[in-house]
């Protein structure tokens, strides 16, 4: 080995926790950059390779009924590729055990075996016989979450009759990769099957025999899909269409794009942060590292190296550490990911393992990680070559202070000598102090960034449970029922109190901008679902108005005013203009919200209710659950008690993962800046700080220098990383925000002191570990060493 | 020894130090041969040391001439002084100059890397009585140990020329009869061209030829009659 390269070895094992404080924070960039863009990459992937291989269609229409010969008018819409129609409905399910009822979703499968399109894969078991009446395959979470085998069974409500049914197989479907079910906040395999029955039993069962009422289409490469839609939704109109739509709103597909759309800005936003943040610690300590050696670089340049293998050496420096970093993140970033995949494996149902980081990526990842430490190490490599030898072994002239406005200032004051020492330092080097700054103040936006998500669960958990929708259970009904059902549900046992609502399909238009939403429409005095205002306050829609969402109204573009175009799909096919009155606050869901005697008169029904919300008696819950199994006319019921439960344990558990995920990688940038500038600080004052001590400062005096310029920089840090991560904050929020749901920007102010307090302190431990290094100043060899 | 190795030719240098000018070297006619121990004399501030860095390639003249035999350093560019050094030239210093982090055979070796005909880093060592200190770091050698590594490091080369920057200032006077001695054993052995420039004036009584400085012109050049074995100067 030359000499030189065991120069290198020594020096790298020399430095090693400096190295090891900025290896972390780039391995944390590594790490990120893997786990989010090699999990964008790998999701993505899957589920392209997924849908290819599975046939998943490209457009999706319900309607209430359509005759079977429709089938041949849509295969005619010019660019359709493939159409297949099939039977779908709800039915409530009685499974043995389970005091609930649960909610299962018939799809109907050909008499020739698996569908075409979306074609489900058979995991185990056999497809259910095309003339039973009995036979399902269910999907294999559903199976799974009851531990149902093939030959297993339950029973369910089908068409008012109970009817005992027997899983022949268990299937996975494109279609469902994210399986939740209607009203459902998550996905929950207990509550929710999927149930494929064969076409003529489902026919029979939902009364569609020579009918269907849903159909899948597969659209021809470079077909206009929009053009597809407009004139199949004509095509449905007179058969109770409920609207065509593409990929993107189709449930499933919608959950993993929002997925993949979040992996993707971590991938962009988060690993740069890490990337700049190392390039900057490399360029400081190796900046630091050549001041040292001056003399070193002299005598290399001397003795005949040229300026090329000068540079090379230090950049070999940032090479290990850039090493270091790579193996570090590879490391943390493979156990990231397996931890991400087996996260996904709960929520997401892929036939086939998806969750490999491919091997480009991590190459990515290591060039991006050594460009980072390599453009940190340019500026000292550049500065060791242009430095002439004879220059280079001539001691370094002292740094330039002289006194500005800022001093004279700063005299005013009438500091101690120490505290000037403190600022002198800190304005000597500005560019440094500054990035310093920059670099802290990162830790605490990234602080910020996972303590706010908490806060702003806390606010959607509030508003949905506790203000709008206070009801313990929901009641979802197959058909919409005359008012009168209402007291049979108040007959019920266990059930307190009642109300009813109507939901009606509708398409808001205004100006070109359209949403697809149902409108809910409720009595005034609605209690226990309610639209509230941003003080809580419950708005009601006054008769022939309509109250929307905040949200639905900015992507509609309307206030309280404006009038609405709104286009009432299925059986109600009516258009009306109808004002805006009202906005209310909600995050889950768009909504929309109509008075109910308006909704009624407008389509000249009697009251009629879709679904019915309840307040129950728990002590006779068992009985009720019992009654819900045998209730004709039910689909389902939603116990908001569990899904309150199960929202707020499963985001605790998410926040919390989370949480110290970022206040790990918060300490760790705190940690690397913090300790790299003190070490690269005392490095540079060792002489000074002697000096101190031999002019008979006390060792806490002395420290107090290095701990004062570390600490005031960090307090420097504080509001500019409240800025930052404020902009962070109201990023993700942006990120987060679609139809589906919305995060709402809630930044307390403990969210504040708890980002402070984590940087301040971990600053505060960085800098006291190097403070220990004053101690052992070695007062007499300081002094007689030559600078 | 009649046959010049350096020709300087009426060899200036100025530094410019923020607005005043320093005339290290105001016109310097000189000619150094091949095989000769040259003491430069003169007290600090001289020029002596700005002459050296010059003749070692480390520096330009601001105007004149330096010839290494045929070639002019003065037009060199920075490439090929940097060859000019690692071919020619053996650099001994005041403060050693050792890399603390590699050994004494290492610091030696960190020479015989880039060199063309280098001498085993073993060798080198050996030549000025270290070869029993060949693992030890610079921290663990005593400061006339550490010179004569650096010592070592030049040779080792076996360099046409061996430029000694004040070797013994920083060290007691036994100490620094040691490292002279190794300077004149390199020299009369290998007959390499020495130059050693000092401000103390009783190592002159071991060189050939010496050569006063005072405010950056020469002013005198003589020749010893009689030279003196390093350990029988004391200071």
């Amino acid at each position: 080995m030359q000499a030189l390269d065991k120069k290198l070895f020594r020096d790298f094992r020399r430095l090693w926790a400096q190295v090891l404080a900025i290896a972390l924070v780039l391995g944390c960039g590594v790490a990120i950059f893997l786990t989010s863009f090699g999990m964008y990459r790998a999701l993505e992937d899957t589920r392209a390779a997924y849908y290819e291989r599975n046939r998943f269609a490209d457009v999706f229409a319900e309607m209430r009924r359509a005759p079977a010969m429709l089938v041949g008018e849509i295969a005619a819409i010019p660019g359709v590729a493939a159409v297949e129609k099939r039977v779908t409905g709800t039915v409530v399910l009685d499974i043995p055990g389970r005091v609930e009822t649960a909610m299962g979703r018939v799809i109907s499968i050909p008499d020739t075996g698996l569908p075409l399109l979306n074609r489900p894969v058979l995991r185990a078991g056999r497809l259910p016989d095309p003339s039973s009446n009995t036979q399902v395959a269910v999907n294999e979470p559903f199976a799974k979450a009851h531990g149902f085998r093939p030959g297993d069974g339950f029973a369910a409500m089908i068409n008012g009759q109970k009817r005992q049914l027997t899983i022949t197989g268990t299937m996975l479907s494109p279609e469902f990769i994210y399986t939740i079910g209607p009203g459902q906040l998550m996905p929950d395999n207990k509550g929710y099957g999927i149930l494929w029955m064969p076409e003529r039993a489902a026919a029979a069962a939902f009364d569609m025999t020579g009918a269907f009422n849903s159909v899948s289409l597969k659209t021809a490469r470079a077909t206009n899909e929009a053009e597809v839609i407009d004139r199949l939704d004509n095509l449905l109109e007179s058969y109770g269409g409920f609207g065509a739509h593409g990929r993107d709103i189709q449930l499933s597909n919608s959950f993993i794009d929002a997925e993949i759309a979040s992996l993707r800005a971590t991938a962009a936003v988060l690993p740069p942060v890490f990337f700049g943040i190392s390039a900057f610690l490399v360029n400081m300590v190796l900046g630091r590292i050549v001041a040292l050696e001056r003399a070193q670089i002299g005598l290399m340049k001397a003795v005949g190296y040229t300026n090329r293998e000068v540079a090379t050496h230090y950049l070999m420096l940032a090479g290990l550490v850039g090493l270091a970093g790579v193996v570090i993140g590879w490391a943390a970033g493979s156990w990231l990911s397996h931890a991400l995949a087996v996260l996904y494996a709960d929520f997401f149902d892929f036939p086939y393992l998806v969750y490999r980081v491919s091997p480009d990526v991590y190459a990515i990842s290591a060039a991006i990680a050594f460009a980072a430490a390599g453009l940190g190490a340019l500026r000292a490599a550049l500065s060791a070559t242009r430095l002439s030898p004879a220059v280079a072994m001539a001691p370094a002239a002292p740094p330039q202070f002289s006194r500005g406005g800022i001093d004279r200032l700063l005299g005013a004051l009438r500091l101690s000598q120490p505290a000037m020492m403190v600022l002198r330092g800190i304005l000597r080097w500005p560019l440094r102090s500054g990035l310093t700054v920059v670099g802290l103040a990162l830790a605490v936006a990234v602080m910020m960034a996972a303590t706010f998500t908490d806060d702003s669960m806390d606010e959607i958990i509030d508003g949905f449970f506790y203000q709008s929708n206070r009801q313990d259970a929901l009641l979802l009904f197959s058909e919409d029922r005359p008012a009168s059902v209402l007291e049979e549900v108040r007959r019920l046992p266990g059930v307190l109190a009642v109300e009813g609502h109507l939901y009606l399909a509708a398409e808001l238009r205004h100006g070109h901008l359209s949403k697809r939403t149902p409108v809910e429409a409720r009595r005034p005095d609605s209690d226990l679902s309610r639209a509230v205002d941003t003080a809580g306050k419950g708005v009601v829609p006054p008769p022939g108005g309509l109250v929307l969402s905040r949200r639905l109204a900015a992507a509609l573009k309307v206030e309280p005013g404006d009038l609405l175009e709104v286009e009432f799909l299925g059986s109600r096919r009516q258009t009306h203009l109808l004002p805006v009155s009202g906005l209310a606050v909600q995050y889950l869901g768009l909504g929309a919200y109509m008075d109910y005697d308006t909704a009624n008169r407008l389509f000249g029904q009697a009251p009629q209710v879709s679904t019915a919300s309840i307040l129950v008696d728990f002590a006779q819950q068992d009985a009720l659950h019992a009654r819900l199994k045998d209730l004709p006319g039910l689909t389902g019921t939603i116990m908001l008690t569990d899904a309150r439960r199960s929202f707020r344990d499963t985001l605790a558990e998410n926040v919390l993962i989370m949480m110290a995920v970022y206040a790990t990688i918060a300490v760790l940038i705190t940690v690397g800046v913090a300790y790299n500038g003190a070490r690269v600080q005392l490095s540079e004052r060792a002489r000074e700080l002697a000096s101190l001590r031999i002019l008979g400062f006390s060792k806490a005096e002395v420290s107090a220098i290095l701990i004062g310029e570390t600490m005031l920089l960090a307090l420097l840090a504080q509001p500019l990383g409240w800025m930052l991560g404020w902009g962070i904050a109201l990023a993700i929020t942006a990120g987060f925000s679609s139809d589906l749901y919305a995060v709402p920007l809630v930044l307390r102010a403990s969210c504040f002191a708890t980002a402070s307090l984590v940087v301040l302190g971990a600053s505060l431990g960085a800098v006291l570990i190097v403070r220990r290094r004053v101690d052992g100043l070695d007062l007499v060899a300081v002094m007689k060493t030559r600078e | 020894m009649d046959r010049p190795i350096f020709r300087m030719q009426a060899v200036t240098k100025v530094y410019d130090t923020g607005g005043t000018k320093v005339h290290a070297l105001a016109g310097v006619d000189l000619d150094l041969f091949g095989g000769e121990l040259a003491v430069l004399l003169g007290p600090s501030g001289s020029g002596k040391s700005t002459l050296l860095n010059i003749l070692g390639g480390l520096d330009h003249a601001t105007s004149g001439h330096v010839w290494f035999r045929d070639l002019d350093l003065s037009v060199l560019k920075e490439s090929a002084l940097t060859r000019y050094r690692r071919d020619h030239v053996g650099f001994v210093f005041q403060f050693y100059n050792l890399v603390p982090s590699l050994s004494a055979r290492e610091n030696v070796q960190l020479v015989t890397d880039v060199a063309r005909h280098p001498m085993p880093p073993d060798e080198a060592l050996a030549l000025v009585g270290l070869d029993h200190r060949l693992d030890h770091f610079p921290a663990e050698l005593s400061g006339g140990e550490q010179q004569r590594v650096a010592i070592a490091r030049a040779i080792a080369k076996r360099p046409e020329v061996l430029l000694c920057d004040e070797p013994t200032g920083a060290l007691d006077s036994k100490t620094g009869v040691q490292v002279l001695e190794a300077i004149r054993d390199i020299n009369e052995r290998f007959g390499t061209t020495t130059i050693v420039i000092t401000h103390n004036a009783a190592i002159r009584k071991m060189a050939h030829r010496v050569v006063r400085f005072h405010d950056g012109r020469i002013t005198g050049v003589e020749v010893n009659q009689t030279r003196l074995a390093p350990r029988d100067i004391s200071w």
